[in-house]
């Protein structure tokens, strides 16, 4: 049911508006509103219920086990959210003078200067609100860079087959093309094909690393080489810097920009789809170029870095300079673990993943990549099962839901067989991994024995396969009052 | 070791299952000259009790202010149960809802959302929101160029909308090559100058942006714009406060050829320019084209800047253009009701560089307050919200225009927020009243050298009389004592 169809006309949530408000006398009466918007007429604990009843219907990790790969579910600490919803911090106007903010502020300098030693880089920007948005923040970065060397003839970026859309998506914004080029047997960049792609077209390359695929580019000293030998610049996507963290730094490797996507490995919620936060830090010759605003440190006092401060700055991309709540909520996160905690982040993300493998090879599923040591996350395909059942990754996928555990992810990347890319985080315990292990094998064997159950998967949830076609084709994007 | 659940039992077992000798073991492909010597910048850690206690710290340095500032974002009541649901960690911990079947709470919670957003803005369809208002409007200038068969990359963006949007807008489109044309303001209403704006008639553009309320609170002659819009061959791009729209007409509803100003110029139609009209609309069709504005009023707390959400609604035909998730309702393998994510061929995981957008996930936490707070407050509610808004800054603007060396602004009706000039420096003024705990608005010089004096306020339906009146008393001090008088002394006899 909709909230829509809980209305009744004239109920009302009387504590939550203010009675008698003056009529505005004094609008001109052809800029007023003619009929009320279709909003629910409902009382206080109508709304409660049906939006608690309606979360009930989600899956999340604080309920389930969440192995999406790329996407690294990890917990959400509480008290990250407890400190950033401190009434002050709520309260703050943007436009406040930085005066009334300090407190704020310099957390966000800690968290600007702490996210600088992670990456290794020389200076940061918070400003970018998801990955995709700093992923534009970089690459308008590396557009800025050529253009204020008059070096304008570079149009291309080049991008893996096996990079993110948002990767071929951010250079076609950002006003360039993209070349893509292909992955080698063992997961890496063609080394060979990148030779042969750059040249003086070449703006940059966008790498991630550990990559879609779940494995360390080893060759990725060398890849900047040719890059950079080319007069490009090298652009490290941060989405699986959970893999890496404290023991590689992308501005040790040389890379030029790279974006974080804080609501990976920093923890910080996904909310249903954001809101996210993607810093971008950057060595020092794309330093004049961050995006605005970012905090400025002088004598203890914390301001924002504003136009007058640099020039050459790509510019803003938000109103008011980011998504404060979700930097505040990271704050809280980074020192809770520390230094030491980071490590192990990383340390206990590659135990996890490389231990869930092994455990699912030796159930007999087969890794797309056997010989490579996984990173944090890693690839199932169910090439064969497909071929011996009928059964697709993606029933496999909906069967998994039966038994209490998210779908890792499908499909992605697009170059592996019927894959499922499977991310179980730092976070989780040996048992739920081994519950995990039992699962798929379960599912696999119904596959076999009666594959009629998995391709009608779920039979558990609130509704079971919906039709995607007819949701594209017979459009029904809002309610309409019978 | 901080939400990490492993025994040293648990780390012995599995080394062992992968058959690695140690945790540095899963490091042994990365190239050990790159290994980095750890983290030693970043602070030791501290337990949840530790920083729980150094946050507190900060937040009470920070303290609390009575606040007029609004230029974009706007101080509201958000009812206890909108949070306390949004941080229920069924929608705070879950992800874009890909696996439907396991989705369906945040899926109809936004379909709902959609409905509403569509219904406010008087418009057929709406995304899933964008990241801010000012995003959004970034995103419905590359939209309306996607859809101008003639290939004309040029908007039309007056001077007042929000200055921070437009300067968002044109660091994300400039590297398409398209072009934002300024449309100047009357000084004398602080609303879009219409000679100024007929003067651009001849300027192939793709959009007219038009904001209402636009960024000194000053209501625009919206049908007006809107009708020049669609008979000079452009979409009409609204950017709007959502929480106004309950109580000022629709952005579905603007122009349609009942315009008063029919002085304005007419110009050649499309075909006349020998371009395509399609999917261009005359001067006497109903309604703007593509509606985006910040979301934050609708319980979203201030919280320093964001996180905030950007909403979109448009008309049907546009609906493939658009950025951004969109949710569709549709049935399961029972027939029974469902939602899911659809036309994702728009997205970047499917159309990689022909994407609409590179925006991959929306502000779904956001959306989820939004979508609460608009039940709780119902039709009634969002336009007393608004309406008592209005009445606040309206006895302010009253109370604060009353004393000497305070004058109005601008002429025109405005919705929640208006323009004062004092005779007295703007940041002396300002810090003096925040000296007494008032944050007294935003200091409108800064982005318009012309309007150095002038101070935009903003007084919602948070502020209680003596609010009003501790502002009006604090200023009637400082600018007395600014100007030579002793407190208190009224400044002429007569007032």
């Amino acid at each position: 049911m909709l909230i829509f169809e809980h209305a009744h006309p004239g109920r009302r949530a009387h504590a939550q508006a203010p009675y008698n408000a003056p009529a505005a006398d004094d609008l001109p009466a052809e800029l007023l509103r003619q009929s009320p918007p279709l909003l629910p007429e409902t009382s206080e604990l109508d709304v409660v219920r049906h939006y608690t009843r309606l979360s009930q219907k989600n899956f999340s990790i604080d309920t389930q086990f969440y192995p999406l790969g790329s996407c690294t579910m990890k917990y959400n600490p509480r008290a990250c959210n407890t400190l950033a919803m401190l009434p002050q911090f709520l309260a703050r106007h943007p436009l406040a003078d930085v005066e009334t903010g300090q407190g704020f502020l310099v957390s966000m300098y800690e968290l600007q200067e702490m996210l600088k030693e992670v990456t290794g880089m020389a200076a940061v920007s918070m400003a970018p609100m998801a990955g995709a948005h700093g992923e534009f923040a970089g690459v308008a970065m590396i557009r800025a860079y050529h253009d204020a060397r008059g070096d304008s003839a570079r149009r291309e970026i080049i991008c893996p087959d096996a990079a993110h859309g948002t990767n071929p998506a951010t250079a076609s914004m950002c006003g360039y093309t993209v070349r893509e080029i292909p992955t080698d047997r063992q997961g890496n960049v063609d080394l060979e094909a990148l030779r042969a792609a750059v040249g003086p077209q070449t703006a940059g390359l966008m790498l991630t690393n550990p990559s879609t695929l779940g494995v360390f580019e080893q060759s990725i000293v060398e890849i900047q080489r040719i890059v950079h030998a080319a007069g490009g610049l090298s652009y490290y996507d941060g989405a699986n810097l959970n893999a890496i963290l404290g023991r590689v730094r992308p501005g040790d490797m040389g890379f030029d920009v790279i974006h974080m996507n804080l609501h990976k490995t920093f923890s910080t919620p996904h909310g249903g789809g954001g809101p996210g936060a993607g810093p971008v830090g950057v060595s020092e010759r794309l330093k004049p170029f961050l995006p605005i605003p970012y905090v400025l440190e002088d004598r203890g006092f914390h301001r924002w870095a504003e136009e007058g401060d640099c020039p050459q700055s790509i510019g803003r991309l938000s109103t008011f300079g980011g998504n404060m709540g979700v930097l505040l909520r990271a704050w809280v996160y980074a020192r809770m673990l520390g230094g030491q905690g980071m490590l192990r982040v990383a340390e206990f993300a590659a135990l996890n993943a490389n231990y869930l493998a092994a455990e699912l090879r030796k159930a007999g599923f087969d890794l797309a990549f056997p010989e490579r040591r996984a990173s944090h996350e890693f690839i199932v395909t169910l090439k064969k099962l497909k071929d011996a059942t009928g059964i697709s990754a993606m029933d496999f996928a909906k069967r998994l839901l039966d038994y209490g555990f998210h779908a890792p992810t499908t499909y992605f990347p697009m170059l592996v067989p019927e894959c499922l890319l499977i991310e179980p985080t730092e976070t989780e315990s040996k048992e739920t991994l081994d519950a995990f292990v039992t699962a798929m094998v379960k599912v696999r064997d119904e596959a076999q024995l009666e594959p009629e159950l998995v391709k009608g998967a779920p039979h558990t949830l609130p509704v079971r396969r919906l039709d995607d076609v007819k949701a594209a084709r017979e459009l029904d994007l809002t309610w309409k009052p019978v | 070791m901080p939400f990490i659940p492993h025994t040293e039992a648990d780390i012995f077992a599995m080394l062992e299952s992968i058959g690695a000798p140690s945790l540095d073991a899963l490091f042994d492909e990365i190239p050990a000259d790159l290994n980095c010597a750890g983290l030693k910048g970043i602070p030791a850690g501290l337990s949840e009790m530790a920083v729980t206690r150094l946050m507190h710290g900060r937040a009470a340095q920070d303290g609390f202010y009575s606040n007029f500032i609004g230029a974009g974002a706007y101080e509201h009541h958000i009812p206890a149960a909108v949070w306390q649901i949004v941080t229920r960690g069924e929608f705070y911990s879950a992800y874009t809802p890909y696996q439907a079947e396991a989705s369906q709470g945040t899926l109809q919670l936004l379909y709902e959302y959609q409905t509403m957003m569509a219904s406010l803005t008087g418009l057929d369809v709406s995304n899933a929101s964008l990241y801010d208002g000012a995003s959004a409007l970034a995103e419905a200038v590359l939209m309306a160029v996607r859809a101008n068969k003639a290939g004309v990359r040029r908007v039309l963006m007056p001077a007042t909308v929000h200055p921070r949007y437009r300067a968002v807008v044109q660091s994300t489109v400039k590297h398409q090559g398209i072009e934002l044309v300024s449309v100047a303001y009357d000084p004398a209403t602080g609303a879009t100058d219409l000679a100024a704006l007929d003067a651009l008639a001849g300027t192939h553009a793709a959009a007219l942006v038009i904001p209402q309320p636009n960024f000194f609170g000053a209501l625009e002659p919206v049908d007006v714009l809107t009708d020049w819009a669609h008979a000079h061959g452009m979409l009409a791009i609204a950017v709007t406060n959502p929480l106004s729209l309950a109580l000022l007409k629709a952005p579905g509803q603007w122009g349609g050829g009942n315009a008063a100003y029919s002085s304005l110029t007419p110009s050649p139609s499309p075909e006349e320019r020998g371009e395509p009209s399609a999917p261009l609309r005359g001067g006497d069709v109903v309604g703007a084209d593509i509606c985006v504005g910040d979301g934050q009023p609708l319980g979203v707390p201030l919280s320093s800047g964001g996180p905030y959400f950007g909403f979109m609604t448009a008309r049907q035909a546009l609906v493939r253009q658009m950025p951004g998730r969109i949710v569709g309702r549709t049935v399961d393998l029972d027939g029974k009701p469902g939602f899911a994510l659809t036309l994702q061929a728009r997205e970047q995981h499917i159309r990689r560089s022909k994407a609409t957008s590179n925006i991959c996930t929306n502000q779904g936490l956001l959306v989820t307050a939004a979508t609460i707070h608009m039940s709780l407050l119902g039709p009634e509610g969002l336009k007393n919200v608004a309406l008592a808004s209005h009445a606040s800054t309206r006895a302010l603007l009253d109370k604060l225009a009353s004393l000497s060396g305070v004058e109005r602004v601008f002429n025109v009706p405005f919705f929640h927020e208006t323009v004062i000039r004092v005779n007295t420096p703007v940041p002396d003024v300002l810090r003096a009243l925040r000296a007494q705990g008032i944050l007294g608005g935003h200091d409108l010089g800064r982005d318009y050298p012309e309007l150095a004096g002038c101070i935009l306020i903003c007084a919602t339906e948070t502020k209680t009389e003596d609010d009003l009146e501790q502002y009006r008393q604090q200023l009637e001090r400082i600018l007395s004592r600014r100007n030579g008088r002793e407190p208190g002394v009224p400044p002429c006899a007569y007032k």
